[in-house]
C-alpha cells in the first residue's frame, strides 16, 4: 500500500503542470478562451496531444500509450487546479474510453489514434431531457435495415457536442438493451451553446441519422457504459480535488492579504477556523478519490463501481462545501467573474452534476449496505 | 396566545391575494415563478401598478404615500406579494432611501423625492461599499468637499446594485477627514447624470451584469442634496441597514419555490432521500415563518424583537439551500445554463445553475451572516 507518486508519476505531473500553467496559470487566459467557441484552446489541446496525455488510457496497439488510472488522475487533477476547459474527461476518458471498450480493433485503431493525436474531438452523446444518471438510453432509438444502423431521437445536454467531429451515441436497440454507436459530427443537427462554467454543450438531433454500431451490431452494452462512467466520476473526482485544493489556497492567500476594520480577516477565529473545516472536507474527499483510483486498477466492475459511488459522495460534499465557503469568505469579490474563485465554485457545480449528485450516490450505497458487514478499503483486489 | 387571524386580518389577506393575483401582470408573474431575469420596464411596470392602489410604500409615513397598518399586516402583504410572483417593490427606494428621506430629508426634499420615489419614477442605487470598505463600511473613502455652493465628490464606490438603471445614488461619502471615521461620514443624493460621474458594469459568476462600479471625478453636487445633518451619515445608514435587514429574509418567495420543486420533482418527490430533503426544508422554513410572525406579533408593542437577526441569517440560507435543491433536481439538465427557446430540456432547468450561483450573494450583503452572527453574538448574547 502506497499513497505516494513514484518518480515517473512525479515527472508526468510535472510536465502537465507546466504546460497548463503556461496556458492558465493567469486566470484571466482562461477567461479569453471561454469567451470564445469553442469554449477551450485548440492550441492547448493540440500541445496535450503532442505531449501524450490524449492517448494516456488507451493501448499502444490503438495509438495511444498504455497508461494506468492513476496516470489519468494525475492529469484530471491538474486540469482541476487551473480549471482548465479542455474537454479531457468527456473525450478522453468518456467516449475515448468507451471506444476502447467496445469498439472493433479497426474502430478503436482509427478513433483512438485520431483522438491521441488531437486530429479528431470525440463526444459522448449519452444524456437525455428526462434522464438521471442512467447507464441506459431510451430518447434516442437505433433501427437497423440490410445492415445498415439508424439513430432517431434527441440527445441534451452534449458536453461539446456542436464541436465533436465524430460522436459516441448510446440508443436504445430494436430488441431491448442500450448499443452504442458511432455518429459523423456534421450528420446530426447540433445546436451549441455556452454553460455556466465556460463550456459548451449542444441539443443533438437525430433523425434517421447513419450510425455505425461500435464493436458487434446489437449488443447490449449498457454495463460497459455503466462502467465508463463510474471511471468518469472517479476522474471527475480527481479534478475535483485539484479545483479545491485551489479554492482553498486562494481562499487562505485573500484572509492573509484583505484588511476590514484595519487588520487582516485572518484575524477572525470565526474565518480561519472555516478555513480549516474546508481544509479537512479536502484531505477527507482527497483520500477517497486516491483510493477510488487505485480501486480502478483491481479491474472489478463492482468495485468500481462501489467506490465511484463512495467517491462521489464524498466529491460532492465536499466541493459545495469548498466552494461555497471559498465564495463567502471572499465576500463580494468571490462573486465576480474577473476573480477566479467562483469559477472553481461553477466547475466544481458542473463536475458532480454531470455524472451524479450526492444523493444520487447516496441512494444507490444505501440500497446496498446490507451487502457487507465492515468496509475494508485494502480488501479490494 | 392565539394562532388563527383575527377576521378582519382574514379579510384583509383575502383583499392582498385577489389584487396580486389579478392586478399584476400575469407575463410578469410568470416571469417571476419561472426565475426569468425581469426587464427593467416590468420592475417599474410591477411597482407602478401597486403604487397605484397604495400599495408598493405601505409601510412609509402615510402622509408620504403608507398605509396605517399593522405590523402583521405589512406581513401579509409581503407574504402574499411573494407568494404570488409579484416583484416585491424596489427595495432601494421602498426599504432604503425612502424611509430614510421621510425620517431625516427636508421638507424640500421629501416633496421633491418621495412621491417619485414611490412610484419608480426615479430609480435609486445604494453607493455605501467601497473596494476597501465592505464589512467595515465607516472606513470609506469617498470624498465631499464644499466648494461654493457645491459640494465636489471624488472616488469610487462598487458592487453597486442595477446601478445601469439607476437614475439617482444615495451616497455615503467623507466629508471630515479629522475625526473618528464614523464620525466624518455624510449621506448625498446624487444625480446619475452629473457630469463626471461614470458607471461600469462588473461581470457575475453567473454570466450576468447586475452590479457595477461608480466612479466620481469632481462630480459638483448641490448643497441642499444633503440628507439630514452634516456628519450624521453614520447615523442615517444604521437606520437604513435596519430596515434593509428586516423584510430580507423571502420566506414567502422560498415557499413558493420550494412548493414549485415539489411538484416539478414529481415521481421522483416520493424517493426516501429526496422526500427528506423537502421534508426538513419545509420544516426549517416553517420555523422561520413562525419566528417571523412572533417578531411581528411582538413587535406591535412597539419594541423590535431581538430574534430579527435569525431572519436574515436563516433566510438566506434557506434561500440558498432551496436554490441548490432545483439544480440537484433538473441533475444533468442543470448544465444547460445557455440553452435557447428550441431546446429539448425543460425551461426551468436552464435557470437553476446560474439562479443557485447567483444567490451565494444573498448572504454577503446587506450585513453578511458573519456580521450577522457578530450582531447575535454581541448585541444580544452579551458576548
Ligand atoms: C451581488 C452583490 C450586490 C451588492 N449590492 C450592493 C449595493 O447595491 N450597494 C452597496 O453599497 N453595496 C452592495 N454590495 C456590497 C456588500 O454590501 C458587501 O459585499 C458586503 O458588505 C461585504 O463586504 P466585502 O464584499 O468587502 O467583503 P469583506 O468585508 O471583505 O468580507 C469578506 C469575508 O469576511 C467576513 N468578515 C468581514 N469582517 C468580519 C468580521 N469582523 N468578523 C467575521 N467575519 C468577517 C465577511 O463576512 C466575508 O465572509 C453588494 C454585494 C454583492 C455581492
Amino acid at each position: 500500500m502506497d499513497f505516494t507518486y513514484d518518480d515517473e508519476q512525479d515527472a508526468l505531473r510535472d510536465a502537465v503542470r507546466g504546460l497548463l500553467t503556461k496556458a492558465y496559470g493567469d486566470f484571466e487566459q482562461r477567461r479569453q478562451t471561454t469567451k470564445v467557441d469553442p469554449g477551450f484552446s485548440e492550441k492547448t489541446w493540440t500541445q496535450m496531444a503532442e505531449m501524450g496525455l490524449l492517448g494516456l488510457p488507451f493501448s499502444e496497439d490503438d495509438g495511444g500509450v498504455g497508461a494506468g488510472p492513476v496516470e489519468i488522475a494525475i492529469v484530471c487533477q491538474e486540469l482541476g487546479r487551473v480549471v482548465a476547459p479542455e474537454p479531457y474527461l468527456h473525450a478522453v476518458v468518456l467516449a475515448g474510453g468507451l471506444v476502447a471498450a467496445c469498439g472493433s480493433a479497426e474502430q478503436r485503431g482509427e478513433l483512438l489514434g485520431a483522438l491521441s493525436a488531437g486530429e479528431r474531438l470525440l463526444a459522448f452523446a449519452h444524456d437525455e431531457p428526462g434522464s438521471r444518471w442512467a447507464a441506459t438510453a431510451s430518447g434516442v432509438s437505433a433501427t437497423e435495415d440490410g445492415g445498415s444502423w439508424t439513430l432517431s431521437g434527441t440527445k441534451e445536454p452534449v458536453v461539446q457536442g456542436a464541436r465533436a467531429d465524430t460522436l459516441v451515441v448510446s440508443a436504445q436497440l430494436p430488441d431491448g438493451g442500450t448499443g452504442l454507436f458511432v455518429v459523423d459530427g456534421e450528420a446530426a443537427t447540433r445546436t451549441g451553446y455556452p454553460t455556466y462554467d465556460g463550456g459548451r454543450a449542444a441539443k443533438v438531433v437525430l433523425d434517421s441519422t447513419p450510425a455505425t454500431p461500435l464493436g458487434e451490431p446489437g449488443r447490449d452494452l449498457a454495463s460497459s457504459i455503466a462502467t465508463i462512467l463510474d471511471l468518469g466520476r472517479i476522474m471527475a473526482g480527481n479534478q475535483a480535488i485539484g479545483a479545491m485544493e485551489v479554492a482553498l489556497r486562494q481562499t487562505t492567500e485573500y484572509l492573509k492579504s484583505r484588511k476590514q476594520f484595519g487588520v487582516p480577516l485572518s484575524t477572525f477565529q470565526a474565518l480561519t477556523f472555516r478555513a480549516a473545516d474546508m481544509y479537512v472536507s479536502l484531505e477527507l474527499a482527497t483520500s477517497l478519490v486516491q483510493w477510488a483510483t487505485m480501486v480502478v486498477e483491481s479491474g472489478d466492475p463492482d468495485a468500481v463501481r462501489d467506490a465511484a459511488a463512495r467517491a462521489g459522495l464524498q466529491v460532492s460534499r465536499a466541493g459545495r462545501h469548498v466552494g461555497q465557503e471559498a465564495i463567502q469568505l471572499h465576500g463580494g469579490i468571490g462573486m465576480t467573474a474577473e476573480y477566479a474563485v467562483g469559477s472553481y465554485t461553477s466547475v466544481l457545480t458542473m463536475l458532480e452534476h454531470l455524472l451524479g449528485d450526492g444523493s444520487h450516490h447516496l441512494t444507490g450505497l444505501s440500497e446496498r449496505i446490507t451487502d457487507h458487514e465492515d468496509l475494508d478499503p485494502l480488501a479490494i483486489a | 396566545m392565539q394562532l388563527a387571524l383575527s377576521a378582519e386580518d382574514q379579510k384583509f389577506r383575502e383583499q392582498m391575494r385577489t389584487f396580486f393575483t389579478t392586478e399584476v401582470s400575469e407575463d410578469i408573474r410568470r416571469a417571476v415563478i419561472e426565475g426569468r431575469e425581469l426587464t427593467k420596464e416590468q420592475i417599474v411596470e410591477s411597482q407602478q401598478t401597486l403604487n397605484k392602489a397604495g400599495l408598493a410604500v405601505p409601510h412609509w409615513p402615510t402622509e408620504w404615500g403608507g398605509q396605517d397598518w399593522s405590523d402583521l399586516q405589512r406581513h401579509i402583504w409581503n407574504e402574499e406579494m411573494q407568494r404570488a410572483g409579484v416583484p416585491t417593490p424596489l427595495a432601494f427606494n421602498a426599504s432604503m432611501i425612502g424611509p430614510v428621506l421621510a425620517q431625516f430629508g427636508s421638507q424640500e426634499i421629501k416633496e421633491r423625492f418621495l412621491p417619485k420615489t414611490a412610484n419608480l419614477d426615479i430609480w435609486w442605487s445604494q453607493g455605501f461599499s467601497e473596494p476597501d470598505a465592505g464589512s467595515d463600511l465607516a472606513s470609506l473613502r469617498t470624498t465631499a468637499v464644499k466648494d461654493g455652493d457645491d459640494w465636489v465628490v471624488n472616488g469610487q464606490k462598487t458592487w453597486t446594485t442595477l446601478g445601469q438603471y439607476g437614475d439617482w445614488i444615495f451616497t455615503l461619502v467623507r466629508t471630515d477627514p479629522d475625526v473618528k471615521k464614523q464620525a466624518g461620514i455624510s449621506m448625498l443624493l446624487i444625480d446619475m447624470t452629473s457630469p463626471g460621474l461614470t458607471v461600469r458594469p462588473i461581470e457575475l459568476i453567473d454570466g450576468g451584469h447586475e452590479v457595477n462600479e461608480v466612479w466620481f471625478e469632481d462630480v459638483r453636487v448641490p448643497a441642499e442634496n444633503l440628507v439630514g445633518e452634516l456628519n450624521s451619515g453614520w447615523t442615517i445608514a444604521k437606520f437604513l441597514l435596519g430596515n434593509e435587514r428586516v423584510g430580507v429574509a423571502p420566506v414567502g418567495t422560498t415557499k413558493r419555490i420550494l412548493a414549485r420543486a415539489k411538484s416539478l420533482a414529481g415521481e421522483r418527490a416520493s424517493e426516501p432521500l429526496l422526500a427528506a430533503r423537502i421534508a426538513e426544508l419545509e420544516n426549517d422554513l416553517l420555523a422561520l415563518e413562525l419566528t417571523a410572525l412572533r417578531v411581528v406579533a411582538h413587535s406591535a408593542d412597539g419594541e423590535p424583537h431581538p430574534a430579527s437577526s435569525v431572519l436574515k441569517l436563516r433566510g438566506t440560507e434557506l434561500q440558498q439551500a432551496v436554490s441548490e435543491l432545483m439544480v440537484d433536481l433538473a441533475g444533468p439538465a442543470s448544465i444547460a445554463s445557455g440553452a435557447g427557446g428550441d431546446s429539448a430540456l425543460d425551461e426551468w432547468t436552464h435557470h437553476t445553475t446560474p439562479t443557485y450561483l447567483n444567490l451565494r450573494k444573498a448572504s454577503i450583503y446587506g450585513g453578511s451572516n458573519e456580521i450577522q452572527r457578530q450582531i447575535i453574538s454581541r448585541t444580544i448574547l452579551g458576548l
